[in-house]
């Protein structure tokens, strides 16, 4: 492996941050990951087109399938667990997910409160006409 | 061939555009002689345009704020110069079609082409410095940051001469901004070049927060930063989190003007809401992206000047950090008039009126760092204390316009341009002038002209004071935004008042301009102590001005907020230490390359000239490539060639 952030040349005391790096995840971590990921797509191309299912059970287990493909990806692929060294990770992916969070429940909010408020813009438009 | 582009593109029969062109035309190759009488060109490239010394491309950063200040404020002369003509009978100067695409150009360049190269650019000089780091953490990644915002602002102003500029206003909110109703090239030029300068503005913020993340010197833990760099930390976060909205956003209208698609339009199930709605999202941080850097300097320059520590250091970083997530939590209040109901209104001004809390509490402690200090009165400071009578006013109408009611009395009027010039220019622009002030002998090895300095102060701070104080009262008139021409002659006088304080302001920029001279030409008479010429507190005083490419030749230890004057009260023990070697970046040409395909590719999707587009993407992709695998990117410098280098900069400054 030539990683060149593991080039002892370049990792010297003029760059510390080039040091300090946790394990990568192994091999064999991947390739679990690739297959349960490869699992998870594959179950929700099978459900999609379902004609023995409700359109409600299926985009239920469409969500829970999305969902379980993030983790999958978070813990086999972004490496973020409870370990010590993972800490400024796990923060970070916090903060990521609060920033998300607020955006996209606070537009539905906004949007579904002007869908309700407002009439519709075509309407409108003609309105003007 | 060549998309929309022909010859009726460029203006020839308007004189005011066809002037301007003309000066600037002449002015850019009066330089281009001037380098090649000089024979500066290879000096240029070699230590200016291929750069990857942070130092430097800070300086470049803030000089492109500079000249776009000047743009911006032509444009706001002009349009001072209207209203206060065109009253009644009279027409004015300019026709609506010209008034609308300077008032779109004058904001859209002062927030994206002003405020923001002259924040970042005083973070990425200081910043590394003051954390006792040799660069910041991708040295190449920050050139190409640097030369993709250049490259938006040239495309921008290549819109003055070839076609226009949006007439939609600094936002371009659609339905306007759609191709139905913009279907010249005014909103592509507005979208591209915020497009390739915003790519490079979340790049320079990833850069700055693995800096001071990952590159802080020995000791010093995050409760030990210095103020501005919690404040670097606190806005670059905001740029990691706000600026891909602001990315997809564009991304979404610019596929509904090019491809059909109807994310914001009325037909076909969209809902042009919803861009109002992200663009806020993304706005409402870039507020606090631009002033929470200045807040970081006004920290810096009270507490050195008044020789204390700052009051309540935890107390700030707690501030700074309640008001990074809570600038995620109004951005609502931009909107308040058009249709959310009143459960959304209260809530959203409601947080609006709470960010006011931890504002306050840092003016409190500017104030209390000030009380029993032994305040010099600098022009640093001047900026400071301006700064903080302004922007609290600006900050009290701020929280009026919080109160939805009242919100729908106020918006869209002169009250609300008056509120956020108070707050912009009371915090931001005066943020940077004191930061400029502050570090320019650290940046160049002598100080600015004081007197000049504090002339230019008064009469910005007055001529602020007469060309907005007047709007607050228009506005409670009914004077709308964005007009070009009004009947009501009863507000002739107001709008003559706010002519004389542009006209102020434009002296102010003249003093400043004469500073710069002359501070340039008698820089040898203002080199005195110029290593640290304010006594300061924090690391970036204690190596040499200007700093050489790798700053320290030892790397600095932080014990505590304020490491230089604690290291400074002990005495001195010249520690023998022997000097290690420095691996130092090559400098590169990659972030010059982007950027020149940057302006090409840009240009041909404005014009719909989809070949240049596509070929200068497939260049830029090449080019990245190849730079991936050069492994010869970095030089060594030896303990022997640190020793050389030392000895020449301690005897020269």
């Amino acid at each position: 492996m030539t990683n060149p952030l593991h080039d002892p040349r370049r990792a010297n005391r003029s760059t510390p941050s080039l040091q300090a790096h946790g394990h990568h995840g192994s091999w064999l971590g991947y390739v679990i990951g690739y297959g349960v990921a490869i699992l998870l797509t594959v179950a929700a191309f099978a459900i999609a087109p379902s004609k023995h299912m409700a359109p409600f059970s299926i985009e239920a287990a469409l969500v829970v399938l999305a969902i379980a493909q993030m983790i999958v990806h978070l813990i086999f692929f972004l490496h973020i667990n409870t370990a010590p060294e993972q800490k400024t990770n796990v923060m970070a992916f916090g903060a990521t997910m609060l920033i998300i969070a607020i955006v996209v429940i606070g537009s539905l909010w906004i949007m579904s409160h002007l869908a309700a408020n407002m009439a519709p813009m075509d309407h409108l438009m003609n309105m003007q006409r | 061939m060549f998309g929309k582009l022909t010859l009726q593109a460029i203006p020839f029969d308007q004189p005011i555009i066809m002037g301007t062109c003309l000066a600037i035309i002449i002015g850019i190759l009066a330089i281009l002689g001037l380098i090649t009488y000089k024979r500066r060109w290879a000096w240029l490239w070699t230590e200016w345009l291929t750069t990857v010394d942070h130092k430097r491309i800070g300086i470049m950063y803030i000089l492109l704020a500079a000249v776009m200040l000047l743009r911006g404020f032509s444009d706001a002369i002009m349009m001072r110069s209207q209203q206060a003509l065109a009253s009644a009978n009279a027409q004015g100067f300019l026709p609506p079609e010209h008034y609308d695409q300077i008032f779109s150009a004058h904001g859209t360049i002062m927030i994206f082409f002003m405020a923001m190269p002259f924040v970042v650019g005083l973070m990425n000089f200081v910043m590394p410095l003051q954390i006792g780091a040799r660069d910041v953490a991708f040295p190449v990644l920050n050139s190409i940051s640097f030369w993709l915002t250049a490259a938006g602002a040239l495309l921008i102003n290549i819109s003055l001469g070839v076609g226009e500029f949006a007439r939609t206003g600094w936002l371009a909110y659609p339905p306007l901004s759609e191709l139905p109703f913009s279907p010249g090239v005014g909103v592509d030029y507005y979208l591209w070049s915020l497009q390739i300068s915003g790519v490079g503005t979340l790049l320079s913020g990833v850069n700055l927060v693995t800096t001071i993340l990952k590159l802080r010197a020995p000791g010093m833990t995050l409760s030990r930063m210095p103020v501005f760099t919690w404040t670097a930390l606190a806005a670059n976060m905001l740029i990691i989190a706000a600026f891909p909205i602001l990315t997809a956003t564009f991304a979404m209208l610019l596929a509904d003007r090019y491809l059909g698609m109807h994310f914001f339009t009325n037909d076909g199930g969209g809902n042009p809401m919803m861009y109002i709605n992200l663009i806020w999202t993304w706005g409402h941080p870039e507020v606090y992206i631009l002033i929470l850097p200045a807040f970081g300097i006004f920290s810096e320059v009270i507490a050195t000047f008044s020789r204390k520590p700052l009051f309540g250091y935890r107390s700030m970083v707690v501030a700074t950090m309640v008001i990074t997530l809570l600038a995620f939590t109004t951005w609502l209040h931009h909107f308040f008039t058009m249709g959310s109901g009143a459960d959304v209104n209260g809530f959203f001004g409601i947080t609006t009126m709470v960010i006011a809390i931890p504002t306050g509490v840092k003016i409190f402690n500017w104030l209390f760092t000030m009380y029993g200090g032994r305040v010099r009165f600098t022009s640093p400071v001047l900026w400071t204390i301006g700064f903080m009578v302004t922007f609290t006013i600006g900050g009290m109408t701020g929280v009026l316009l919080a109160v939805p009611p009242a919100d729908f009395v106020l918006h869209n009027s002169l009250f609300l341009i008056a509120h956020f010039h108070n707050v912009i220019i009371g915090g931001v622009v005066f943020g940077c002038f004191a930061g400029l002030t502050y570090w320019f002998p650290k940046a160049f090895g002598f100080r600015l002209h004081e007197g000049l300095g504090k002339a230019a102060f008064w009469f910005w701070l007055v001529g602020f004071y007469l060309a907005f104080m007047p709007l607050y009262v228009l506005g409670f008139m009914g004077m709308t935004r964005r007009m070009n021409h009004y009947d009501d002659p009863a507000w002739l006088p107001y709008l003559l008042v706010a002519e004389c304080g542009a006209v102020c302001i434009l002296i102010g920029i003249l003093l400043q301009i004469a500073q710069l001279v002359w501070s340039i030409r008698k820089r040898d008479q203002l080199r005195t102590n110029a290593r640290d010429p304010w006594d300061g507190r924090t690391l970036e005083w204690s190596t040499t001005s200007p700093p050489p490419a790798y700053n320290f030749a030892l790397l600095p230890k932080a014990d505590t907020v304020d490491a230089f004057w604690e290291a400074k009260q002990e005495v001195a023990e010249p520690a023998e230490q022997a000097y290690e070697s420095i691996e130092m970046p090559k400098n590169s040409w990659l972030g010059f390359a982007i950027s020149f395909f940057a302006v090409l590719g840009g240009f041909g999707m404005i014009w719909h000239i989809f070949w240049m587009g596509v070929l200068s993407l497939l260049a830029i992709v090449a080019l990245l490539g190849w730079y991936s695998w050069d492994e010869d990117d970095e030089y060594e410098l030896t303990p022997y060639d640190i020793d050389r280098l030392e000895r020449v900069t301690i005897h020269a400054g």
